[in-house]
């Protein structure tokens, strides 16, 4: 056995990972370090090495088969293409309207192409490069080779409807470059990308497709919050981890692919939300259509949604109503979009309207561990008194039923996300020597799995739950689970004279200070330093809306900045008096 | 209620993780710390919600281990495979090691798994990765032998045996031993299987001297098997056992004795009882002077002073001619007394009270003062309490009557152990009580 011999693999061993081949009395290549015997031959991989074997392999039709093997030629930005039309039909399918995907998605991605001067104008990063590599080339011709994707008839556009990319050919022009590209990465450009920085650039990502849903569906005011976007992804209902796996198997991805698009975090609001401020600026897009009362993003219809989420009497909503309007959140100025205002700025309007509910809550209850609890004893006396009356609405039945629920659902919430299967059937790899060895470690998971799911308890995946804008049903299917909807405030609020008193007289602010450096956070959130019902509610809504805690409380704080202006303009008088709630 | 809000604010400020740290003590569990630990990132990056993922599902593998909750496990253990496609490579190539464990664990408990399903876990985890496949092959065959399945086990090591591997690390090679001595083991049981047969032979029966030959051919494949482990420093019970078993078997006494005290002495090799006592054994077997036979219990004594043979070294040592081996053998019986499990041992205390007698008649008493005095303050209440006189009596009369001897000796007439069982009117006992007042009279070091 000859060592010399064995240079010219350069795979790893599937056994023991090292590149040392060795080759056997048959030819055969055996792995110097674990002994392991491929039942590979020397003469097949042997040929690029030997230069006078060129010719014959060629006749062989060796090369044809290596070119078939590397696929389709593309680009990174074709990539992001194919992952955004399938998000655009998974929301179709979800009931969000056709116009989102075309013509709003279509050219908001057009325009970002344009931006990124990558197609649609006159000299696309591409051709730059290639004009460079071949200066005899005609520039002419530029328009139409260079990424052809959004020429209709070609690849999976977002404009026509069919969606998959099959029968493209390879543009014959690129065959020199792709070469060289393809040995660090499956698509052409896949080494350039990654390396391409400039100024005022915003570069698509993964998270960043997701951006670009959020602003098609803000665009068009569809019933569809960010939160729930993110759900839908988490849940997924919408292809974001691992969304390469749809990709025609003529796309190959390795290298600095795998950079690109494989995803090991989940979307998280705050980030997404930061996206769509930073592409919808880049993008120079224009002011967004405005978001009046009969839409579904205007904190008065929002509010609504959370109260009947979280259980909730309706009677509160003429409470958040007002709240709004006192704290200005209803005006169409403050809640569309501008990306191109003087400060660019969106409402988190989801966010936003679970604090209002937050913030009449604490109007109602105080929230200081103490008032809550003796204002559910006047309901629950109330009650037993005026069993023929509409009941009144009882903070501590409520707290019992909605902890119940709440700590049920985090918990299946935290079983599924410790299950979530992150890698995908097709894997990634960092070189083509690597592939062998990628896909073997695959082999052996998915062998394992199915040994593993026999011996389980239930069958997996019985049923993925059908997405839904609701995550709690409390319209008496689950027995037990009482509703709270038709409940009154009548025991919380006192007439007098012709108007209406919260009971409770005090209020306290989550926030006494804010913070006014440059680290961008408006204030902290130290979940010992408030009472218990403030938590539980943080919690409950910052579940609902897959948020961190302190991003509500936020929130909250300043809704009450805007609310007790006042208060916070002159540090030294003590908040809040009581408020009047006229009806 | 402005007020109220100020306190709920105040501590705020002045709230710094490390002033709570300090006030909630060491020893401590605490949550918040815990929390915050796994949040701080690793290498400077955020962590991934892949590491979130499998951390997640590693607890819940944990928890349902815990509670005995096998299906649900292997559930989370689907899930829990893919961190070997991890991309942090460190991660990635830890973890067949940490999915063997899970895995054989759940396996081994699961009510629907078999021989069969653990055979094909363990195959296919042998071979993700060469550093595990010793490992695996040896926990592979310890699961075959519980199972009863013994020609497995031995396919199975003969194939760890001869497994290929590149430039063998130290650790490596130690485990080719440990998978060879395995071997010999399951040879040596074989062995003494047909030694039992052999004996149940007569000796001039044709098939004796063929089943003999048969023997003779093992034991020397066994002796391969055994020697290379039992020369690495480490604790070899079962394996020097069956071997010198074997050796001796065969007349080899010099090699026996060579691969005992080698095991017994050598100071690479962990401090291990064990050794001394198979030296010893063999030493009474080939009759060995009484001197040496003391000088290796000397250092069992050192290592175990509790150890059941040293009664037998205590009778070594009051035959002894020397009278500091005498000295010591009174220092051993007060030695083994004070361990509470050997608190109502008759013989031990039987010995002692004959020895204290026999010591004081020969004017020695010295000693036992010397012995006594470490024990005066807590002997009285760990043996001779009232309590103790009440049960003994009640459980064991001999024991009682040994005990209230040495405590007249030790404590004096006045001490309670002895009132209470001399008090106790019986029939059988009054003429040895009587002797025994005489006794305490006559010997207490109380007062000489």
């Amino acid at each position: 056995m000859d060592r010399e011999e064995a240079k010219e693999l350069r795979e790893r061993c599937a056994q023991c990972a090292a590149v040392s081949w060795g080759l056997t009395d048959e030819g055969k290549y055996y792995c110097t370090s674990c002994h392991n015997v491929t039942d590979r031959s020397k003469e097949v991989l042997n040929i690029e090495a030997i230069p006078n074997a060129k010719k014959q392999a060629i006749n062989r039709g060796l090369k044809v088969r290596k070119k078939h093997e590397r696929g389709w030629d593309w680009y990174v930005c074709e990539g992001f293409q194919h992952i955004l039309c399938q998000q655009a039909e998974a929301l179709k399918a979800l009931g969000v309207g056709p116009e989102v995907k075309s013509p709003v998605l279509h050219n908001l991605w057009k325009r970002y192409l344009q931006k990124s001067q990558q197609a649609y104008c006159e000299n696309p990063v591409h051709a730059r490069k290639r004009k460079a590599a071949a200066p005899g080339s005609p520039s002419a011709s530029d328009w139409e080779s260079e990424p052809a994707l959004l020429s209709e008839a070609s690849g999976p556009s977002l404009g026509d409807s069919g969606a998959d990319g099959r029968g493209r050919p390879s543009p014959p022009g690129r065959a020199s470059q792709s070469e060289m590209a393809s040995v660090c990465s499956g698509s052409l450009d896949g080494v350039e990308y990654s390396l391409r920085k400039e100024k005022g650039l915003v570069k698509m990502t993964v998270p960043a497709t997701l951006a670009l849903c959020g602003l098609a569906l803000l665009w068009q005011r569809e019933a569809l919050a960010l939160s729930d976007l993110l759900r839908f992804v988490e849940e997924g209902h919408i292809p974001y981890v691992n969304a390469f796996e749809h990709f025609p198997e003529e796309m190959k991805l390795y290298g600095r692919d795998k950079g690109i698009f494989a995803i090991e975090a989940w979307p998280s609001y705050e980030d997404i939300h930061r996206k769509m401020i930073e592409v919808a600026t880049f993008l120079d897009l224009p002011r967004f259509p405005a978001i009046t009362e009969d839409c579904y993003l205007h904190p008065n219809i929002l509010c609504w949604k959370y109260l009947m989420e979280v259980n909730l009497p309706d009677e509160m909503h003429d409470l958040t109503r007002q709240v709004v309007q006192m704290a200005g959140l209803g005006e169409a100025d403050f809640l569309t979009f501008d990306p191109i205002g003087t400060r660019a700025r969106a409402v988190k309007y989801d966010v936003q309207a679970a604090a209002i509910i937050v913030v009449v809550l604490k109007l109602l209850f105080l929230l200081d561990d103490r008032a809550e609890w003796s204002l559910s004893e006047i309901a629950e006396t109330y009650n037993e008194e005026n069993r023929e009356d509409k009941p009144c609405f009882d903070f501590r039945k409520w707290y019992h039923v909605m902890k119940k629920s709440f700590d049920e659902k985090k918990q299946k919430w935290e079983e599924a996300r410790a299950k979530f299967m992150w890698k995908s059937d097709k894997p990634l790899y960092h070189s083509p020597i690597d592939r062998s060895v990628a896909h073997k470690r695959r082999e052996m998971v998915v062998n394992l799995q199915k040994q593993f799911s026999t011996l389980a308890d239930s069958v997996p995946t019985a049923a993925k739950h059908s997405p839904s804008s609701f995550q709690f049903s409390w319209a008496g299917e689950v027995p037990g689970a009482a509703c709270f909807h038709g409940h009154g405030l009548q025991g919380i609020l006192s007439r007098k004279g012709r108007s209406l008193r919260t009971r409770n007289a005090l209020y306290w602010l989550s926030t006494q200070r804010f913070c006014r450096s440059y680290c961008k956070h408006v204030t902290t959130y130290e979940e010992s330093n408030f009472s218990l019902s403030y938590q539980f509610i943080m919690n409950l809504f910052s579940f609902l809306l897959r948020i961190k805690t302190y991003f509500l409380h936020e929130e909250v704080s300043l809704i009450e900045k805007r609310l007790f202006k006042t208060k916070y303009s002159k540090p030294k008088t003590k908040p809040s008096r009581s408020r009047k709630v006229r009806k | 209620m402005s007020d109220f809000s100020e306190d709920l604010l105040r501590p705020t400020k002045e709230d710094d993780p490390a002033g709570r740290s300090v006030r909630s003590g060491s020893g401590m569990r605490l949550p918040w710390l815990q929390k915050h630990v796994e949040s701080v990132p690793t290498r400077g990056k955020k962590e991934k919600d892949f590491a979130q993922t499998t951390s997640a599902c590693l607890s819940f593998i944990q928890d349902a281990l815990l509670k005995h909750q096998w299906q649900r496990a292997a559930e989370y253990m689907h899930s829990y495979l893919q961190t070997l496609e991890d991309s942090d490579s460190q991660k990635r190539q830890a973890a067949p090691e940490m999915i063997w464990k899970l895995g054989s664990e759940i396996l081994y408990y699961h009510p629907k798994s078999s021989v069969e399903t653990f055979n094909a876990f363990a195959d296919r985890m042998k071979n993700i990765g060469v550093m595990n496949y010793l490992t695996i092959s040896l926990q592979h065959t310890l699961y075959l032998l519980h199972h009863g399945l013994l020609d497995d086990a031995s396919r199975n090591l003969s194939q760890a045996e001869t497994w290929r591997y590149g430039e063998k690390s130290s650790s490596q090679e130690a485990l080719i031993n440990l998978v060879q001595a395995y071997k010999g083991l399951l040879q040596y049981y074989t062995w003494s299987k047909k030694k039992k047969e052999l004996s149940e032979l007569d000796e001039d029966d044709y098939a004796y001297s063929t089943a003999s030959q048969n023997m003779f051919s093992h034991s020397w494949k066994t002796s391969i098997n055994f020697s290379a482990l039992i020369q690495t420093p480490g604790v070899w019970d079962p394996f020097v056992k069956s071997y010198v078993e074997m050796l001796e078997f065969y007349g080899d006494q010099d090699g026996a004795r060579e691969v005992l005290t080698n095991y017994a002495y050598d100071e690479k090799f962990p401090s291990n009882p064990n050794a001394h006592v198979y030296l010893y054994n063999f030493l009474k077997r080939e009759k060995a002077p009484r001197e040496k036979l003391i000088s290796v219990l000397k250092i069992l004594y050192q290592i175990v002073p509790s150890h059941k043979l040293m009664l037998e070294f205590h009778r070594l040592l009051r035959k002894s001619d020397q009278e500091e081996h005498r000295r010591l053998g009174l220092e051993v019986l007060f030695g083994v007394l004070d361990f509470a499990g050997c608190a109502k041992n008759v013989t031990a205390w039987q010995c002692l009270a004959k020895y204290l007698r026999q010591i004081l008649m020969r004017s020695h008493p010295a000693w036992i003062q010397e012995e006594w005095n470490s024990r005066k303050s807590w002997w009285p209440g760990f043996h001779f309490s009232s309590f103790w006189a009440k049960s003994d009596w009640k459980e064991d009369r001999a024991l009682a009557y040994e005990k209230a001897f040495v405590a007249g000796i030790l404590l004096g007439k006045g001490c309670k152990y002895f009132r209470y069982i001399s008090k106790q009117d019986h029939q059988v006992l009054r003429k040895k009580f009587k002797r025994m007042k005489k006794l305490v009279k006559k010997h207490s070091i109380v007062n000489p």
